[in-house]
């Protein structure tokens, strides 16, 4: 296992040691990809909180979302800022990393050490770059099953995630039913809709239209698309709001003045903010990297693969489910979990399915949410005590698993 | 929530027609406690539909198995016998299409559990004929203009659906206005005019008990 020598930042070749773990894997036998290309020994990099127990049971594997990494519950090595789940995962937290084993891996395609277009390309030692083959949410899952075979884990107590982390949660149940005990796709959907794919296609235009973007080698300029990435962040990020919520932080508010200029600077505070959601983006994030991952995700579609009907993704399956979604969530609307629910029911999985009433949009699974939390601990209760994690409320003993 | 032993009565009759470790659906759960009830002390793999979602987020935040949904629009979905039991606790009368419940009721489970307030109990007849007003009871306790409850019947009225959806009654209860449990026999006019609410146990014809 290679830990933390040879991991760099995003930004090609400087040397930078990140903390937590990085494994070659497919050495031997190759990850075959959806789009029918191989990546043979490529690299993996993951955090991990808390100790396996003894029977290799206590696994709970955090999937993050498109701009997520694998930091989830500390300090993030680049930017300094808490980790983006750190409200929930800890010692003593919600999901309390002195009782359970928590994993999370930089997603294949990623910038944080796992195999992406910022990686180098074993064949030419050049970054990859736009060579780097297209991968797949499925690929993703297929990566961390790979890793999960070399850690000795044989099965995930359980798999958490939003956003395109939810999807990963929904392809680990599918592709590997036997290997999760319980699923919980946060503020997701099955498939990316016309709308999802049509604000990521906004994105990448802005990087391509970055002179600075030079087809995607901008690393033999010395430059990084920088003004471009940081448009994409900027109109995805509004995704991730409410107009309720912008309302709410912003209004008409202006920016440091009293009147009105009548010019092009940020004369409103919402204009500020997101100049400077996207200037601190691009900092921690590979702009290549972002192409590929939102191409992922508008591939994804389970129901396509399952002869357009979603319920088959599941069929049989062992795994208990938990969906959630948020009421002012317009990127993956609460319809969308419906979808998910109404083809488990088909399939009489064994699913909870609840919307949390909230103001805070798409990024309400990253706050503070107190039903959200409430709910979520409840389940990972339940399905502790059935998986015989927990001893069961009435006292007795449960039934084997 | 903790495990509660004691739940109330109507729930506890409806607990004892469930066999253990069998399949349960509760549709309309509320707050979970028959749900919470049968997975504790029966061991059954049970399951929720619940359409506040006040009484969802507290059904699995205590670890049940409950959706967010509408007896209306979220049974289609299931496959035909996905449980051996379903359950409509005092929810029938506030379905849109009640025929329509009770026919999947029956195509989804092996049994179906009903229990419903009685429109034609004495004191409401009494209230109706000397008030001319739309009764209000503890157990209809709502005013006319605010009540969910859009399609009230009598024990005879649902007697006669279920022998239009060729359901089989294979148990049938009534409680008095104290809450004492009384079969239902096969004359209904007792009952009808006795029973302030009813539960009953049907399964499709022609199925085997099981």
């Amino acid at each position: 296992m290679i830990s933390q020598a040879g991991l760099r930042q995003p930004g090609y070749g400087q040397p930078f040691a990140l903390p937590g773990h990085r494994v070659l894997l497919g050495s031997e036998r190759p990850l075959q990809l959806d789009s029918g290309a191989e990546l043979a020994a490529f690299p993996i990099a993951w955090q991990s909180y808390g100790t396996l127990n003894s029977d290799r049971s206590n696994t709970v594997l955090i999937c993050h979302a498109l701009t997520g990494d694998q930091f989830v519950a500390e300090e993030h090595p680049v930017t300094g800022k808490p980790g983006w789940w750190s409200t929930i995962v800890g010692p003593g937290k919600l999901i309390d990393t002195n009782r359970w084993h928590v994993l999370c891996v930089n997603v294949l395609g990623g910038c944080m050490g796992s195999a992406g277009p910022s990686e180098i390309n074993p064949r030419t030692g050049e970054p990859w770059g736009l060579a780097f083959p297209i991968v797949t949410i499925a690929d993703m899952v297929r990566a961390q099953a790979m890793l999960l075979d070399h850690l000795g884990i044989d099965r995930l107590f359980a798999v958490i995630g939003g956003s395109m982390g939810g999807m990963q949660a929904l392809e680990w149940a599918s592709l590997y039913p036997e290997r999760v005990f319980a699923a919980v796709p946060i503020a997701t959907a099955a498939h990316h809709s016309a709308q999802n794919i049509a604000f990521h296609e906004v994105g990448r235009q802005a990087v391509m239209a970055d002179p600075e973007w030079h087809e995607g080698e901008y690393w033999r300029h010395g430059k990084k698309p920088v003004a471009g990435l940081a448009v994409a962040r900027m109109a995805a990020h509004i995704t991730y709001l409410s107009e309720m919520k912008l309302h709410e932080k912003f209004g008409r508010k202006l920016q440091d003045r009293e009147n009105i200029k009548y010019g092009f600077d940020a004369e409103f505070q919402v204009e500020s903010y997101l100049r400077y959601q996207g200037q601190s983006f691009v900092e921690r994030f590979d702009a290549n990297s972002y192409l590929f991952i939102t191409r992922a995700m508008d591939y994804f579609d389970m129901a396509a693969r399952h002869g357009g009907v979603l319920a088959n993704a599941f069929r049989d399956t062992p795994v208990r489910f938990c969906v959630i979604s948020f009421t002012s969530d317009w990127l993956y609307p609460t319809v969308e979990s419906r979808r998910i629910v109404h083809a488990l029911n088909a399939v009489a999985a064994n699913v909870s399915f609840a919307e949390i009433v909230s103001n805070n949009g798409h990024d309400a699974f990253l706050l503070d949410e107190p039903d959200f939390h409430r709910v979520l601990a409840g389940f990972l209760a339940g399905a502790a005590q059935h998986r015989g994690l927990l001893p069961l409320r009435n006292g007795s003993t449960p039934p084997s698993p | 929530m903790t495990p509660n032993s004691q739940i109330r009565v109507d729930l506890q009759l409806i607990a004892d027609m469930i066999q253990p470790r069998s399949r349960v659906l509760d549709v309309g759960c509320g707050d979970g406690a028959l749900l919470d009830y049968l997975v504790q002390f029966k061991q059954v793999d049970g399951r929720g539909i619940e359409l506040s979602s006040e009484g969802v987020n507290a059904c699995v935040a205590a670890g049940l198995s409950v959706i967010q949904g509408d007896a209306d629009t979220d049974l289609f979905d299931y496959p035909d016998r996905a449980f051996d039991y379903v359950v409509l606790g005092q929810t029938l009368q506030a379905v849109r299409a009640p025929r329509t419940t009770l026919d999947q009721l029956l195509r989804i489970g092996g049994h179906a559990i009903v229990s419903m307030p009685n429109f034609a109990h004495w004191r409401l007849r009494w209230r109706l004929l000397t008030r001319g007003r739309m009764p209000v009871s503890d157990a209809l306790p709502f005013a006319w203009y605010d009540s969910p409850n859009i399609h009230l019947c009598s024990i005879r009225d649902f007697v006669a659906l279920c022998r239009d959806l060729d359901a089989r009654i294979e148990r049938g209860l009534f409680l008095d206005q104290t809450g004492t449990p009384r079969r239902l026999g096969s004359g209904l006019s007792l009952a009808n005019v006795l029973g302030e609410q009813a539960i009953f146990l049907l399964c499709r014809n022609g199925r085997t008990k099981n």
